[in-house]
């Protein structure tokens, strides 16, 4: 018998391209096996579900978590109250609108935007470091501290303390999407700890900054007292723990992501280091293409909701593949090539409805610029290793280094 | 006649005249361009100006953010077109099949698209309307005209009218500091269109941002000083309101006199066509070479019981200029209908307010989402047993899922759970829409009777 | 000059536009879309980024010189 699909689409073998499994998976676009989750995986039932208030993101709506090796473990449970990612509306919105009001407008327009020169000072910083031209891990890096020095400085964050929350934070994110091979029993502890550890950590810090408030996003939401009130200490908790994780695990994957295909597609690559401008379609081609969120897990329904003649029970626990309905041939032409010209790329890549992605401003920018300046300075680069190797992550697919040489740094 | 080869010349060589230099005239006139029309264009509009934005009347440019001569519509491409701007059509020909001009121009077309939208309807007392600082909202002169007197800091600002361009008006007036009473016929601001549950809330809104709301009122008349300057008006209720600016925001008026005597299926309830915007002439004869499209089309809609529905939408002008243009082009059986959902938007005082479908054909509404009181939720409205429109008050992102509803025609009270459901989201209730024979404010969208030929009346505009 | 446009029919209020171009798109509000229909010739950059990072494609900018198009009363 042949592995099921939900088996192929964790298993690390196909880790590098699971496109081919998406592929099999939209035959059916409401696929079930067993007592696993509904598995939906075609471009408008994805995006119609993602805007359907019938389906819900609050794990305690779960009929039953067996079957779901991605839901089992439900790692937040017990140290921290759910996240706004892990809520629904009325709660969600009230903590997703307080958690803005520090990072976007309309209280505070300027975050980002104020950003790019700081963004680009980091960058350059780090191309100028490289050192070796001959064998360079673009993870290690460049794509890795990137976005964590990013996150660091605007939470609030030491940078110096990376070190530590580094570990915890790759521990939660594993757990999210587990090793078939590990213990599940021990995954769900350590996962336990690393929240336990820091959480108090991240406590520690919130105290330092209500006594002593900088410009940071911590500072802010510690001390803010907006339209809805100031947050509770644990809702602060969980939102810079999701805020920390979020930022640290996904950016990586698409600016790795993206460089992986500009050099599987030279073309493109030469046009972005002629026209740093390409970046725009380019980042947006890249979320369709190569998403850094495979898929959305943790929804499940409020009630009995039919999809394509699929009636999913209430309670059942879902997944939508948002990489998958990116590549859905019902809804773009030729999906499976990358090509930053379409004149149409409205993808699923951050997400729709209102759990779309919180960070993505800040994302979109990260990536345009890391992608145009390593254009700009790497000479003549190339991949080492093709395919390289990968994360164990499904879910925050993407390569753990990816080895390339170039001819030199151009100034 | 339309015989082989007749589209292929039309195309190449055909004339097209669209008379109305808009936003319905300007995307039609990009589509004729990109479906390959190579022959003459020629657009005629009364206005002086090329093509511009309204939305930004009412919001941006009275707040002061932009003006009102830097509206214009951003261009999808070019459209090589001959302009007559600054003339009006005072008259059309259909047998001759010639337009004729303000300026005693006759312009002949093959094809003419019809798309002169609506007026401000203006204060009815002549007199009192020519008053200094009594205003209509519709134009970008009138914008213009509007955002300078309000930039001056008068006491206060009168506004007759609560339908969406009044209370976009007096929220934009508040958020300048400006003392303002909003007079409204109706129980609610909005009534007519979203019906007294949600005007409800709407009134509170304009309560809370301290507008002076004075509802189930009418003005009776305007007041000037020595120097012809408005200074007071009136109510119904015995009690007088000093102001030194009136806006009259009581609907529109859909400009087809000029069509009169032509022949076309045109009057005061705008220009019947059929589901693919070609005109029908007064017999109730479809025309093949006339089309109407935006504000002034009245196109019956299979998903409301093919009732002739007259839209006054931004997103309805644009789609049927789209319908329109690929129709004028193409033979009968590739002709598409204008199917789209209705959808509207308006913002005041804050609050961002989407519609989908029809909510004013409703006779129940159920806020399925978040609470009326906090001004965050969502409202279905249902008609005969199924889901006919629905509003979003700040939560737009669920709007998509209430669109399919209508478009399936899903029954109604909707028997499903979903999240941010409320205690007052357990059991429909009576939408509150006034009774139509009692005149309020226009509302957006008028139904006027099942067939071109039915001259009943089944809704009354206000004046 | 660049012209702008949003179809506000299409807007979910994402706010992507007013995060990456504030001087031409800020938010009022929670929701509410507020966008200068005019915008300076320097802000092309600006808006070329925000009109592509729309989740639901809503902006319109010129795409044609307008003005290279004969437009008057005349004929």
């Amino acid at each position: 018998m042949t592995p099921s699909l939900l088996h192929q689409i964790l298993d690390f073998a196909n880790r590098a391209d699971p496109y081919p499994i998406y592929e099999e998976l939209r035959k059916t676009p409401v696929h079930h096996e067993g007592d696993g989750p509904y598995v939906v995986s075609t471009y408008y039932e994805v995006r119609s579900l993602l805007h359907d208030p019938r389906i819900s993101s609050d794990a305690r709506n779960l009929a039953s978590t067996t079957g779901d090796p991605l839901t089992e473990t439900a790692p937040e449970e017990g140290v921290l109250p759910p996240s706004f990612l892990r809520l629904d509306p009325p709660e969600h919105d009230r903590l997703r609108r307080m958690t803005n009001r520090s990072f976007g407008p309309p209280h505070c327009p300027h975050r980002v935007d104020g950003m790019r020169g700081e963004l680009h000072g980091i960058v350059s910083g780090l191309i100028g470091d490289i050192g070796d031209t001959g064998r360079i891990d673009l993870v290690d890096q460049f794509a890795y501290p990137f976005p964590v020095t990013v996150i660091c400085r605007l939470l609030g964050v030491p940078r110096e303390d990376e070190a530590r929350f580094h570990v915890w934070a790759d521990t939660i994110a594993a757990s999210l999407d587990p090793d078939p091979d590990a213990d599940p029993t021990e995954r769900g502890r350590s996962a336990h700890d690393a929240r336990m550890q820091l959480g108090m950590y991240l406590a520690g810090l919130i105290e330092e900054r209500r006594r002593k408030p900088g410009d940071d996003m911590l500072s802010e939401l510690a001390t803010a007292k907006g339209p809805d009130g100031t947050m509770a200490t644990m809702e602060l908790l969980s939102t810079a723990a999701l805020l920390l994780i979020a930022g640290h695990e996904t950016t990586v994957n698409l600016v790795t992501n993206g460089m992986l295909t500009l050099l599987r597609n030279p073309d493109v690559l030469e046009r972005l280091r002629a026209d740093p401008r390409l970046a725009v379609p380019v980042v947006e081609e890249l979320l369709r293409f190569e998403p850094p969120v495979q898929l959305v897990p943790q929804r499940t329904t409020l009630t009995d909701v039919e999809v394509r003649g699929v009636t999913i029970p209430k309670g059942a626990s879902l997944w939508l593949v948002l990489a998958s309905g990116n590549r859905d041939p019902q809804r773009f032409e030729n999906p499976d090539r990358f090509d930053p010209d379409r004149k149409d790329i409205q993808h699923l890549g951050f997400g729709s409805g209102i759990h779309s992605c919180f960070g993505a401003p800040l994302a979109r920018l990260e990536a345009r610029l890391a992608l145009s300046e390593l254009a700009r300075r790497l000479e003549n680069p190339r991949l080492l290793e093709d395919p390289p190797p990968y994360r164990q992550n499904a879910v925050l697919r993407g390569p753990r280094h990816l080895h390339i040489a170039c001819d030199g740094i151009r100034p | 006649m339309i015989g082989d080869g007749f589209l292929e010349r039309f195309r190449r060589e055909g004339r097209i005249v669209v008379v109305g230099a808009s936003l319905a005239g300007l995307r039609a006139a990009e589509t004729l361009r990109d479906k390959g029309f190579a022959g003459s264009l020629t657009m005629i509009g009364d206005e002086p100006h090329e093509p511009y934005d309204r939305p930004p009347l009412s919001k941006q440019v009275l707040l002061g953010r932009a003006t009102a001569d830097r509206t214009a519509l951003p261009r999808r491409r070019s459209v090589d077109a001959t302009w007559r701007l600054g003339v009006p059509a005072t008259g059309l020909d259909m047998a001759a099949r010639r337009v004729r001009l303000g300026d005693g121009d006759e312009v002949p077309y093959d094809r003419l698209l019809i798309a002169t939208g609506v007026r401000a309807r203006p204060w009815p007392r002549e007199e009192e309307a020519e008053l200094d600082g009594v205003f209509v909202l519709r134009t970008r002169d009138d914008g213009a005209a509007l955002a300078r007197r309000l930039a001056e800091g008068p006491k206060r600002v009168l506004v007759i009218g609560a339908g969406f361009t009044g209370s976009e008006i007096a929220s934009a007036c508040r958020e300048r500091g400006l003392a303002v009473t909003v007079a409204e016929r109706g129980a609610a601001p909005l009534v007519g269109a979203l019906g007294g549950v949600v005007g409800a809330v709407a009134a509170e809104l304009q309560r809370e941002h301290g507008v002076d709301l004075r509802c189930g009122v009418m003005v009776t008349a305007l007041e000037g000083d020595a120097s012809g300057r408005v200074r007071a008006a009136h109510l119904s209720d015995g009690s007088t309101v000093e102001a030194e600016v009136v806006i009259v925001s009581l609907g529109a008026t859909r400009n087809t006199e000029w069509l009169a005597g032509s022949g076309l299926g045109a009057g005061p309830r705008g220009i019947a066509c059929d589901a693919g915007c070609r005109a029908f002439d007064f017999r109730g004869i479809v025309t093949d070479d006339i089309y109407a499209a935006g504000d002034v089309a009245r196109c019956p809609h299979p998903l409301f019981g093919y009732q002739f529905l007259s839209l006054e939408h931004w997103g309805n002008a644009v789609s049927q200029a789209g319908i329109a243009a690929h129709n004028m082009l193409s033979e009968s059986t590739d002709r598409l209908p204008h199917m789209e959902v209705p959808a509207f938007w308006s913002s005041q005082f804050g609050v961002n307010i989407k519609s989908v479908g029809v909510p004013s054909l409703g006779t129940q509404v159920l806020i399925t989402q978040g609470s009326l009181e906090e001004h965050r939720f969502i409202a279905v409205y249902g008609y005969q047993g199924r889901v006919i429109g629905a509003v979003a008050f700040d939560n737009a992102r669920w709007l998509p899922f209430y669109q399919e509803l209508i478009e399936r025609t899903a029954p109604f009270p909707p028997q499903f759970p979903t999240v941010d459901r409320r205690a007052e989201g357990q059991r429909p209730v009576d939408a509150g829409f006034p009774d139509p024979s009692v005149p309020s404010h226009g509302p957006t969208v008028t139904l006027s009777g099942y067939s071109p030929a039915d001259r009943r009346m089944t809704f009354t505009p206000a004046h | 000059m660049v012209r702008i446009a949003v179809d506000l029919n299409r807007c979910q209020g994402y706010a992507q536009c007013a995060f990456l171009a504030p001087e031409v798109f800020t938010l009022h509000g929670e929701e509410v879309l507020l966008y200068a229909p005019e915008a300076d010739e320097a802000q092309r950059e600006k808006l070329a980024q925000a009109t592509a990072a729309c989740p639901v494609q809503a902006i319109l900018v010129d795409v044609v010189d307008a003005p290279s198009e004969a437009v008057s009363g005349d004929r």
